[in-house]
């Protein structure tokens, strides 16, 4: 056994943030038990049967009291809730400089890409101090992307991409766990993430051998499922021209603006009738069934790579 | 014609076609004591086996799939078959009636009705269970329970679909009881709280169930008939299954929760021979939680990828409803003041249940503040949550409830040493067990894990050990309980010195509850000086 762990570690500074409010609970949460207690053992002996305490008749304005506490729960409850909502709504804001990682669940292991090409099994190799943001996608259930040490987790539903970020600032190695229930295997699905000097993961990224960019197996995968021979210039049936599009805004057939992120090109590879681009013809065929996760991360890649921003992305 | 006075429900017609066929109300209610009792031993074996399997990181018991369906049979047969119905149908169905002067329910012949579909359901249900299982947890997650599963998903389903119909049955039984058949003089704001707790807990049963019945026709409909509705693989979106389930499990929640609140409020007054502090506050608290119940089922969903804004309104409503409860804390402490109290075994119960739900929903505090709950949902510190709100709360007020109605039920005492002793050690025995979850769920331990990391075996050591005492405590009362039964000393009316129309009339109760219809001449809790005012004329 390994003695009594009281706290996980902790490997960035949003995951202080949350133990701070953590801590705060606890002791608000503490004091409180210890009144309840204290006013329960303290009136079970004093007003036990047969003591002689005083007692005066009972008293009949109680509004007083019950206006008086619940008024103080409610503004403690609206406290916490603001303080708690503030640090979420922090997970919706990745900073526009984060590196994207794509991330592919599936029964039972967790597959991610680096931009760089680079691919990993139930690991997860990041730069401290650098911004990270995950795309992840599920091929079949829904599980949960959960690294304990950063005080982070998202489920991954399939059908849709789901993001997350964060900045770890400590090096090690931290568990990786599947916190939703996907079947047999859930509790192998895991394994860990290594927090590396920036110098240790350039390092790193070399050794695992010279790959091609994810955008640049993108590439070859926009010509390979035929993308190429409508999207690019002199195509023979007139479709959206994709240079330059990722990120920006799209008018679509029927009145709405939608912004061409991550979901939007997934989508419209896989269900490309959903969202029209105007003026042009719903004829693009689905490709449902036919390109995988991981494919569809390295298109995604590379229409991304060939948007206004050299790379990288704060479209949510 | 008024019964002769020997005569009681239980000796007034025999065999086993008058229990069968009967329609009064306390009849049925032991008919539901039999089944209830039989469905939380049921839960409690596969409790058991979960435990011990979780004493070492590897797995010991079986494959990974034995424990899966393990933690499934737990959920289901504990959600359904025992919490939902435990407090309304046994205490609910005999005590509610005589509680207002009634003879019996509006409609006896539903009630009936109620038991044997809940008995059918619960049969359905094993049956799935024992012929292989199920593998999908108890919340048939989408698209998991449609195209990944393996096992008798539909049969288990459609169990549950049968039970539902038992929940909604009982719950507008006793709506149109407590609107219909109030003695003379018993005014809505003299119902004892137990009455009101019933009936905002018959609202939900009768609002939430039709819910979840739609939801379980859909997710049949997808895995049976492929049509898409959850299921991406058909065009269908599984957040839907997810606002659906819980549109329905949360309120679910609160219809286990608020029967024992109901009974806390019974019990601190009549063992502190002092009115109930706060009544009102305490009566629009229950319908306050009913209907702000409804409106807080997002926080299950923080991190399923609901909107940012919905997230938000979910936190702060889920702080809203804590509220009503903390009032209801307050009062229950307040009413001990300048009382005279004493402490039999329901008051030890009660005790358990104001201290343990305190902790359970203050650790509920943590789960409502959003960032706290992206690191501890989907772990062990929701697990610990939730059982000291279903376990630590709603356990023990049925525990509380069942001492306290046990002379009526019965017409016998039980050992009172005994009851103490097992009330005392639940108390400890369910401590032990789950406060070491809170910390396993803050290291990030998630929940439904056969085998884990191995620095997180001690807590599991203590949590398993803390149940092996946990299982004493609820065994305990089966014994003395029995023994009471068959041996026991004969309980007066009014063994408790308690103040309401049940204990004006005689333990056990005669077939019609009361030898006159009794007439209400006060509110419930009156005291003078500790000494208790009937709430009946002729009590």
């Amino acid at each position: 056994m390994h003695g009594f762990p009281f706290w996980p570690a902790t490997a960035s500074a949003y995951a202080r943030q949350i133990d701070f409010l953590f801590g705060s609970l606890l002791v608000i949460a503490g004091l409180t038990i210890a009144f309840v207690f204290f006013l329960l053992l303290f009136f079970a002996n004093k007003y036990r049967h047969g003591s002689k305490a005083d007692r005066h008749e009972p008293t009949k304005k109680t509004w007083r009291w019950e206006v008086g506490w619940t008024a103080a729960t409610l503004v403690i409850f609206v406290g916490l809730a603001m303080w708690g909502g503030n640090l979420y709504v922090h997970l919706y804001n990745p900073p526009p400089s984060a590196v994207q990682i794509f991330i592919v669940g599936k029964q039972w292991m967790w597959k991610a890409q680096h931009p760089g090409g680079q691919r990993e099994i139930n690991e997860l190799h990041v730069p401290a101090g650098q911004d990270i943001r995950l795309v992840m996608a599920s091929q079949d259930v829904i599980h949960s992307f959960f690294i304990p040490a950063l005080r982070i987790k998202q489920d991954v539903v399939p059908g849709r991409y789901e993001t997350m970020w964060f900045r770890a600032d400590k090096v090690g190695r931290y568990h990786l766990f599947c916190a939703e229930y996907c079947g047999t295997d859930h509790a192998h699905m895991g394994g860990w993430i290594t927090v590396m000097e920036p110098r240790d993961f350039a390092e790193w990224l070399k050794a695992q051998g010279g790959q091609q960019t994810l955008a640049a197996q993108g590439e070859q995968l926009f010509h390979r499922y035929g993308c190429s021979g409508c999207h690019e210039p002199g195509g023979t049936v007139r479709a959206p021209n994709l240079n330059g599009v990722f990120g920006s805004p799209v008018p679509l057939s029927d009145g709405r603006v939608v912004v061409a992120d991550e979901r939007y090109v997934r989508d419209s590879i896989l269900n490309p009738k959903a969202e029209v681009a105007a003026g042009y013809a719903p004829v693009m065929p689905t490709f449902a069934g036919q390109i995988g996760e991981d494919d569809l991360a390295r298109l995604v890649a590379y229409i991304e790579s060939i948007g206004p921003q050299p790379r990288g992305g704060g479209a949510h | 014609m008024h019964a002769p006075r020997n005569e009681t429900y239980l000796n007034a017609t025999v065999g086993i076609r008058s229990w069968l066929l009967t329609t009064d109300h306390k009849r049925i209610a032991l008919l539901y004591f039999a089944g209830i009792t039989f469905f939380f031993f049921v839960g409690g074996m596969a409790a058991t086996l979960i435990r011990l399997e979780l004493i070492t990181p590897q797995p010991d018991l079986g494959s990974p799939d034995f424990y899966n369906r393990l933690f499934t049979m737990h959920g289901i047969i504990m959600v359904w078959f025992f919490l939902i119905p435990s407090i309304p149908t046994t205490m609910g169905n005999f005590i509610l009636p005589m509680m207002i002067g009634a003879r019996d329910l509006a409609f006896p012949r539903l009630n009936l009705t109620s038991w044997y579909l809940y008995m059918a359901g619960g049969t359905i249900t094993i049956i799935a269970l024992l012929l292989g299982g199920v593998d999908t947890g108890w919340t048939f997650y989408e698209p998991y329970s449609t195209f990944y599963a393996t096992g008798y998903i539909i049969l288990a389903v459609f169990g549950i679909f049968v039970s539902g119909f038992s929940s909604i049955l009982t719950g507008l039984n006793f709506i149109v009881t407590v609107h219909k058949l109030r003695a003379p003089g018993m005014t809505w704001y003299r119902l004892p709280v137990f009455v009101w707790s019933t009936y905002a807990t018959s609202l939900i049963l009768v609002l939430a169930t039709p819910v979840l019945a739609m939801t379980l026709l859909m997710l049949l409909a997808e895995r049976v008939l492929h049509v898409g509705i959850f299921s991406p693989q058909l065009g269908g979106d599984p957040l839907l299954f997810q606002h659906m389930f819980w549109f329905y499990s949360h309120p679910a929640v609160y219809i286990m929760i608020l029967p024992s609140m109901g009974v806390i409020s019974e019990v601190v007054p009549c063992f502190s021979s002092k009115p109930l502090f706060g009544y009102e506050f305490v009566v629009w608290c229950s319908i306050a939680i009913a209907a702000i119940g409804f409106l807080v089922w997002g926080h299950h969903m923080f991190v399923a990828g609901q909107s940012l804004y919905a997230s938000l309104a979910f936190s702060f409503l889920s702080y809203l409803v804590a509220v009503p409860s903390a009032i209801k804390v307050f009062n229950w402490i307040a009413t001990m003041h300048e009382g005279w109290i004493r402490f039999d075994a329901p008051m030890l119960y009660a005790f358990g249940f104001i201290g343990l739900f305190t902790i359970g929903g203050l650790t509920g505090l943590f789960l409502a503040a959003l960032a706290v709950d992206v690191h501890v949902t989907d772990t062990y510190f929701v697990v610990a949550h939730f059982h000291y709100i279903m376990v630590g709360g709603a356990v023990m007020g049925y525990f509380a409830g069942l001492h306290y109605w046990w002379p009526k039920i019965t017409g016998r005492l039980y050992p009172d040493y005994w009851a103490r002793f097992a009330a005392i050690l639940a108390f400890f025995g369910f401590n032990l067990t789950f406060f070491p979850q809170f910390i396993l769920g803050y290291l990030g331990m998630p929940r439904r894990y056969q085998s884990y990391p191995p620095e997180f075996q001690i807590w599991h050591v203590l949590s398993s050990a803390g149940a092996s005492i946990l299982a004493v405590g609820y065994a305990l009362p089966l014994f003395y309980l029995l023994w009471s039964i068959l041996r026991g000393p004969r309980a007066s009316a009014n063994p408790w010195g308690a103040t309401g129309l049940e204990w004006s009339t005689r333990s056990p109760p005669p077939p019609e509850n009361f030898d006159v219809t009794p007439t209400v001449i006060r509110p419930p809790y009156e005291y003078d000086r500790g000494v208790p005012c009937m709430q009946a004329k002729n009590g």
